[in-house]
């Protein structure tokens, strides 16, 4: 096995340069760090729009009846919300990560295809901003569900649900690009001294993650293209009553949208690989096994999508078939979260808020994938499919999972990115309200659906009233966590105390570089002398990251 | 893989940033071409899949009432695609041999070949007789040969700028020509893509 380490970088942050100026973020930018981080920015604008919306939804239902919108914005609310939140915050966000970490993490100068990653990017705000737009058309926007089936999707208002495809055809086109730059740049520009197993494991994750994208998002658009073309024209490719087939839609749906939950939590999964081994202080855990099992999920993920249509009308051979094959995608998995529990069991950890997000993400995502499993039983999601109980499963998965896992990914690499560090006391409240409200929405949720309270509904039974109430408060309280968050990155970001090269003394290659990097990543090429994880098995990086050859024990 | 490794290797590991660092690195967009295409055939494999889907649902296939087609037409157009593909390798062929009058005659005789096929594509849209609602095989076939011929017009877009460029002194040659390549491999796929769909919906 090769052995690497960060190259050793004398470069300390006060000699450099000033960050570049502002502007540079809103222009058409070649540079990867610029776009990754215009990636992160856009899409947690979007976050705060999507969460907004959420807000409205649970003041909706934090009573039985149907009384603070009506009915029909109450369903254009929460499509929103769900396309908001899935193709315009965690798909865009992780690609933001991916495009920031890759080629530092591989020691290249940028991706493969700088100006085919802008222009990725630059697809998404007018994308984002034509989906807003549909508040103001005739009609309001669309109101069928982030899953948008037909029948439902082609008979609701047309403006709405024509500017609804468009926007999420242009996000999927932006994903593909971008997918198409993470493969050949994981593939063809890893540093020449950096063997598929020397890789970061974010890399794997990403490597999983664009295969995904470029194997099913197309399949997405194929279904929108014939959607649209009911709905414009009046075609009949999914009504039956023109000898189509509903189902048709939904197989190629979630042919994408199964897959897209990978999209959503591979790159995550690599994030948190990260963070923990470096603030356990550990290698990692069984390193191959969780590079594999990012492959493996990535071709399971790619067998499993009819486990969400165990009701519509899906022959029981095929039902068995999805259901063996999503419960064995609990396996890799598992086999990662058994992973991170082992390199931070025994670990010298290092309280601070990137480790508390990443453990929070570790025990939500572990209720999450439990429920999973539970849904994945054909006889037990017959009777929970549609109701509260998937809304909290998925909820666990994405927000528990996903957005935990972004959290825990800014507070980490938030020093690289900006060179400033971010506030631990606001980082600790922002993790702890964020924790205590996410429970408080969604853990309650598991009653309400196994009670039998259905989902996408405004009035309900009173009897589900109390829980609602706290899923509702929760949800308040999930909202207030967001501001220590935003005024902890806003203030650091300009006054923050400034940030060495390594300030966790990790030993990936981003660590070696100055933070921020300079353009093109690095003053000289890097050099890899021990695996990225090797952690406690030879002299510690000094947290100054001032590792001069000719004093850094490393180069004894 | 201790410390002694580590000393042993680790003189032959620093590469100095003169040796490799700052050059340009290889060129990758042939592979990015290759790339991107895998995505471009999932959404035509996501298509005919809804096709046979629709097909094996439907009792009759195609739905009554549908007119027969004309097989002399498209069977025309598609020996003019296929023979294309031919044709603009002779291009790829030629400028490997720095010849771009060559590769200019190829492309341009591809590129005529396109336009046939196009042309023959819309004479037929014009003279069946079932238009785009008519029932569920007439929506997909329109959809679908729609589809396919947007690619064939892109595919033709990218040719006329590779002419375009080639009008430029020494921008292509045996060595610098990925235009010309990528067009190339776009015009194949878009080739096959023809041929399968030819199959499923003129002749099974
Ligand atoms: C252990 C792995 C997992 C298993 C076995 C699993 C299983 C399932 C099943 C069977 C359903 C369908 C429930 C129904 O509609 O009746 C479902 C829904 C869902 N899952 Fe998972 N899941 C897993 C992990 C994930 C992950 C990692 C994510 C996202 C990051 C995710 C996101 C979703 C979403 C968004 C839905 C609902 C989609 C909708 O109907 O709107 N799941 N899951
Ligand atoms: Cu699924």
């Amino acid at each position: 096995m090769t052995i690497l380490t960060p190259l050793p970088d004398n470069t300390q942050p006060a000699n450099l340069p000033p960050p570049a100026n502002w502007r540079k973020y809103f222009s058409f930018s070649h540079d990867h760090k610029v776009i990754g981080i215009q990636y992160l920015v856009t899409s947690f604008f979007f976050y705060l729009i999507g969460g907004a919306l959420a807000a409205a939804v649970r003041t909706e239902l934090a009573t039985p009846a149907s009384d603070f919108v009506s009915p029909e914005l109450y369903n254009s609310l929460f499509t929103l919300h769900g396309t908001v939140m899935i193709f315009l915050w965690i798909v865009p966000a992780t690609a933001g990560f991916i495009n920031y970490l890759v080629p530092l993490m591989i020691g290249a100068r940028d991706m493969a295809f700088p100006r085919l990653n802008a222009l990725a990017f630059w697809i998404i705000p007018p994308a984002g901003i034509l989906l807003m737009a549909s508040f103001f058309v005739t009609g309001g926007p669309a109101g069928a569900g982030w899953t948008s089936y037909p029948p439902l999707s082609t008979m609701s208002p047309k403006a709405g649900e024509l500017i609804w495809i468009l926007s999420v055809l242009l996000l999927g086109s932006s994903s593909i690009l971008g997918a198409v730059n993470f493969v050949v740049t994981i593939w063809k520009m890893r540093h020449p001294k950096m063997g598929w197993n020397d890789m970061p494991l974010v890399c794997w994750a990403s490597l999983a993650t664009g295969v995904l994208i470029l194997l099913s998002t197309p399949v997405l658009a194929g279904a929108l293209i014939l959607l649209s073309f009911d709905l414009i024209v009046g075609t009949a490719f999914f009504n039956p009553t023109g000898g189509g087939d509903p189902i048709v839609y939904q197989h190629m749906f979630w042919f994408y949208s199964h897959p897209a939950v990978y999209i959503m939590i591979l790159p995550v999964f690599g994030m948190i690989s990260e963070i923990i081994p470096v603030h356990a202080r550990k290698p990692i855990f069984g390193y191959r096994a969780i590079a594999y099992s990012s492959l493996a999920i990535c071709f399971l993920g790619l067998i499993v999508w009819a486990h969400h249509m165990f009701t519509s009308g899906t022959p029981p051979w095929l039902r068995m078939f999805f259901m063996f094959a999503t419960m064995v995608i609990a396996v890799p998995t598992g086999i990662k979260v058994f992973s991170w529990v082992a390199t931070l069991w025994g670990g010298k950890l290092n309280l601070n808020s990137a480790l508390f997000f990443a453990m929070g993400f570790v025990s939500m995502f572990v209720i999450g994938g439990i429920s999973g499993v539970m849904l994945a039983a054909v006889p037990f999601d017959i009777h929970v499919h549609d109701t509260y109980f998937v809304v909290a499963h998925f909820h666990y998965v994405l927000f528990g999972g996903s957005v935990f896992g972004l959290y825990a990914g800014i507070y980490h690499w938030f020093p690289k990115m900006t060179g400033r560090m971010m506030n631990e006391t606001l980082g600790k409240i922002h993790f702890a309200l964020t924790f205590i409200g996410f429970n408080l929405t969604f853990l309650p949720m598991h009653k309400l659906g196994l009670e039998g309270m259905n989902r996408r509904i405004a009035e309900y039974d009173p009897k589900y009233a109390t829980i609602n109430m706290i899923c509702t408060i929760g949800t308040y309280l999930l909202a207030v966590s967001t501001f220590p968050f935003i005024i902890n990155a806003v203030w650091s970001w300009i006054k923050g105390e400034k940030a060495v090269a390594n300030p966790w003394s990790g030993l990936t290659l981003e660590w070696s570089t100055s933070s921020p990097p300079p353009e093109e990543n690095f003053e000289t090429e890097p050099v890899l002398l021990c695996h990225p994880y090797a952690y406690g098995k030879r002299p510690q990086v000094p947290p100054s990251g001032n590792l001069d050859p000719a004093t850094s024990p490393l180069s004894t | 893989m201790t410390g002694s490794t580590l000393d042993s290797s680790q003189a032959e590991l620093i590469i100095s940033a003169e040796e490799m660092g700052h050059q340009a690195h290889p060129d990758y967009r042939i592979t990015g071409v290759l790339v991107f295409l895998v995505a471009e055939a999932m959404i035509f494999l996501g298509l005919f899949t809804a096709y046979l889907t629709f097909r094996a649902v439907a009792p009759v296939w195609p739905p009554e009432g549908t007119p027969e087609r004309e097989l002399l037409l498209p069977g025309i157009n598609t020996a003019i695609l296929i023979a294309s593909s031919f044709v603009i390798h002779n291009a790829d062929t030629a400028i490997k041999k720095n010849d771009v009058k060559g590769m200019r005659l190829w492309f341009g005789l591809t590129a005529a070949m396109g336009a046939v096929f196009l042309v023959g594509q819309l004479f037929e849209y014009f003279h069946l007789e079932f238009g785009l609602t008519t029932n569920l095989y007439a929506s997909t076939f329109y959809v679908l040969t729609g589809f396919h011929g947007l690619h064939v017009t892109f595919g033709l877009l990218l040719i006329l700028a590779v002419l375009w460029r080639s009008l430029k002194p020494d921008h292509y040659n045996s060595k610098h020509h990925f235009g010309i390549e990528a067009a190339e491999i776009y015009w194949h796929f878009v080739d096959v893509v023809w041929i399968v769909l030819f199959l499923l919906l003129y002749i099974l």
